[in-house]
C-alpha cells in the first residue's frame, strides 16, 4: 500500500477514490448481471409452470445451469454483420442500449447507506437515463437496414416516447409527496409501516407507473416491438450472438431497474411493512422479486396488444389520470387531509 | 491544471467537433446522431457548473424526446445526398461571413463581463440546484413562466389542428363501440332441423 502512496504521491486520496468507486461499480454490476440471466430462467420456469410444463429441467440440478449454457452458446456464435448495413452505427446499437440500463442503476440506493451517488436529482437522472435508452433500440433498426427491424424501432420509439410522459408525470405525484428528487429521502418519506407507503395515497399513479414500466421495457403485453408474429423479431432480427445477447441483457436490466423504482418509490424500498422487524435490504430484494414476478405472469397471461389500443392507452387514459391525481395531490395537500399524502 | 479543467477541455472538444460534424457529415442520421452528442457533451460541461438540473433536463428534453422525433423523421426520409450537397462551394463564402459575424456579435455582447476566467461559485452542500430554481421559477417569475407554458400550449394545439385532417382511407376504430357489441349484432343462430342419414348400399346388405 505505502509503495503505491510514494508512487502518486500527492493524488493518492484521488486514485483511493476513482479504486474504491470502482470497486463499488464491480459490486452493483455483477450480482445485476447474474440477477439478468437468473431471470430469463426464473421466466422459463414460471411461464412453463403456469403453462402446465416443466421448462429447463437438462442442464445441472432442476436446470439451473441453463443460463450458464445459454450464454456460453451465445458467446460462440458468429456475429453476422449484414452486407448493407450501416457498420459503425450496427455495432453502437446494442452499445447504446445496455449502457444506460447499467448506468441508471449509479443513484439506486439498496439500503439507508449503501447507494453509489447519492445525489439530489436522482429521480431526474434516472428518468434522463431511462429516456436515452430508446436510442440503442431506434439505432439498431435503421442502422440493420431491414424492412422488419425498422418497423420494430420506429414502433418501439414512438411507444417508449408516449409512456415516458405519464412515467414522469407519476414521478411528479411521488416528489410531491417525498418533496424531495434524492431516492434516499424518497423512501425515508415513506417511514413507519405499511400504511405509510405511497402506493396507498397515489394508488392511480402506482398502476400507471407499473403499467407504463411495462411498456416502457417492451415487455408483453405491449412487446410491438418485437413482435413475432407480425415483423418476425423487430428491432433485433438482423443480430446474432452476442450482440443478440446484449440486447436481451439490456432489456432484462430495465425491467429490474423499474422494479426497482417502483419499490422504491412505492413500496417503501428497504423499509420494513411492519415495526416489529427491522428494515433491511432484503425486504427490497423482496419487493423486487415479487414486481418482476408480476412482469412474468403478464407475459403468460395477456395477449399482446393492437398498436392502436397501446397508443390510445397511454396517451388518452394514463396521461389524463395522472394530471387528475397530480391535481387531487396538490390540493389535498392545501387542506387538513395533508398528513396522507407525506 | 486540475483535474475538474481537464475535463472541461475534453469535453469541450467533443462538444466542437460533435457540432462540426452535424454540418458537415453526408449523412442526416449521422448529422442527427452528432447533434445527440453535443447535448450530452453540453450537458456534461452544465454538470462541471453545478448546473445538474439544467444539465439533466438537457438530456431529458432534448436528448430523450425531441431528438428522438427527430431521429424518427430523418430516418424515414429518403433523401438524395448529392443534390443537398449541391451549392456548398457557391454558398460557402456568404455563410462563412455571415457565421463569423455572428461569433463575432456574440463575443462584443458576452465579452465584457463573462469570457474573462472567473472562478465558478460552488454551492455550500446543503443547496440544491433543483429546489432553488423551482422555488425562483413558482414564487418571483411565476407569471412569466406561467405565460411561456401558455405560449406552448398555444403553439402544441396550433399545431395539431394545421396538421389535423380525416383521412377518407383511416381504419381507425372506436374501443367504446366495440365494446358495446353484442352477440347479437353479429351474429345469428339459425335453427335447423337434423337432416336423416342418408342410406348407403353397404347398410342395406
Amino acid at each position: 500500500m505505502q509503495m503505491f502512496a510514494d508512487l502518486f504521491g500527492s493524488h493518492w486520496p484521488d486514485v483511493q477514490l476513482v479504486a474504491w468507486t470502482l470497486i463499488k461499480i464491480v459490486a452493483i454490476v455483477l450480482p445485476l448481471m447474474i440477477a439478468v440471466a437468473y431471470l430469463t430462467y426464473a421466466e422459463r420456469k414460471v411461464i412453463g409452470y403456469m403453462q402446465v410444463r416443466i421448462g429447463p429441467n437438462r442442464v445441472g440440478p432442476a436446470g439451473l445451469l441453463q443460463p450458464l449454457a445459454d450464454g456460453l452458446k451465445l458467446l460462440f456464435k458468429e456475429i453476422i454483420l449484414p452486407t448493407a448495413s450501416n457498420k459503425a452505427l450496427f455495432f453502437i446499437g446494442p452499445i447504446l442500449a445496455i449502457a444506460p440500463a447499467f448506468a441508471a442503476w449509479a443513484v439506486v440506493p439498496f439500503d439507508a447507506t449503501m447507494v453509489l451517488a447519492n445525489v439530489d436529482a436522482g429521480l431526474l437522472y434516472i428518468l434522463a437515463m431511462t429516456s436515452v435508452a430508446v436510442y440503442g433500440v431506434i439505432i439498431a433498426g435503421w442502422a440493420s437496414n431491414s424492412k422488419y427491424a425498422f418497423l420494430g424501432s420506429l414502433r418501439s420509439a414512438a411507444q417508449i416516447v408516449s409512456y415516458e410522459i405519464a412515467m414522469g408525470f407519476t414521478l411528479v405525484g411521488v416528489l410531491m409527496c417525498a418533496n424531495s428528487l434524492n431516492l434516499g429521502k424518497i423512501v425515508m418519506g415513506q417511514e413507519g409501516g405499511f400504511w405509510h407507503w405511497y402506493f396507498l395515497p397515489l394508488f392511480p399513479l402506482f398502476v400507471v407507473y407499473f403499467i407504463s414500466a411495462v411498456a416502457e421495457t417492451n415487455r408483453a403485453p405491449f412487446d410491438v416491438a418485437e413482435g413475432e408474429s407480425e415483423i418476425v423479431a423487430g428491432f433485433h432480427v438482423e443480430y446474432s450472438g452476442m450482440a443478440f445477447a446484449v440486447f436481451f441483457l439490456a432489456e432484462y436490466a430495465n425491467m429490474m431497474l423499474v422494479s426497482m423504482l417502483a419499490a422504491l418509490m412505492f413500496l417503501g424500498g428497504w423499509l420494513s411493512p411492519v415495526p416489529f422487524l427491522p428494515d433491511s435490504i432484503l425486504w427490497l430484494l423482496a419487493k423486487v422479486g415479487f414486481l418482476l414476478f408480476l412482469f412474468l405472469w403478464f407475459r403468460a397471461t395477456f395477449p399482446r396488444y393492437r398498436y392502436d389500443q397501446i397508443m390510445r392507452l397511454g396517451w388518452k387514459v394514463f396521461i389524463p389520470i395522472t394530471l387528475v391525481w397530480i391535481i387531487v395531490v396538490g390540493g389535498m395537500m392545501q387542506t387538513q387531509w395533508a398528513y396522507l399524502f407525506h | 491544471m486540475q483535474f475538474t479543467d481537464i475535463v472541461f477541455y475534453v469535453l469541450s472538444a467533443i462538444l466542437l467537433f460533435s457540432g462540426i460534424r452535424v454540418i458537415t457529415t453526408r449523412n442526416p442520421v449521422h448529422a442527427a446522431l452528432f447533434l445527440v452528442l453535443a447535448f450530452f457533451t453540453a450537458a456534461g460541461i452544465w454538470l462541471l457548473l453545478e448546473a445538474e438540473f439544467l444539465a439533466i433536463a438537457l438530456i431529458l428534453v432534448y436528448v430523450g424526446a425531441v431528438m428522438v422525433l427527430f431521429l424518427f423523421v430523418v430516418m424515414m426520409l429518403d433523401i438524395n445526398l448529392d443534390k443537398l450537397r449541391e451549392g456548398f462551394w457557391e454558398y460557402l463564402p456568404m455563410a462563412g461571413f455571415i457565421g463569423v459575424l455572428m461569433v463575432v456579435e456574440m463575443t462584443m455582447v458576452l465579452a465584457e463581463k463573462n469570457l474573462l476566467p472567473s472562478e465558478a461559485v460552488s454551492l455550500p452542500a446543503n443547496v440544491s440546484n433543483t429546489a432553488a430554481l423551482g422555488k425562483v421559477l413558482y414564487t418571483e417569475y411565476l407569471l412569466p413562466f406561467e405565460l411561456a407554458a401558455v405560449v406552448l400550449l398555444v403553439a402544441m394545439i396550433a399545431a395539431i389542428v394545421l396538421t389535423l385532417r380525416e383521412r377518407q382511407d383511416n381504419k381507425s376504430m372506436n374501443p367504446a363501440e366495440q365494446v358495446k357489441v353484442k352477440r347479437s349484432d353479429r351474429l345469428r343462430i339459425v335453427s335447423m332441423p337434423a337432416e336423416k342419414r342418408a342410406e348407403t348400399t353397404e347398410e342395406k346388405q
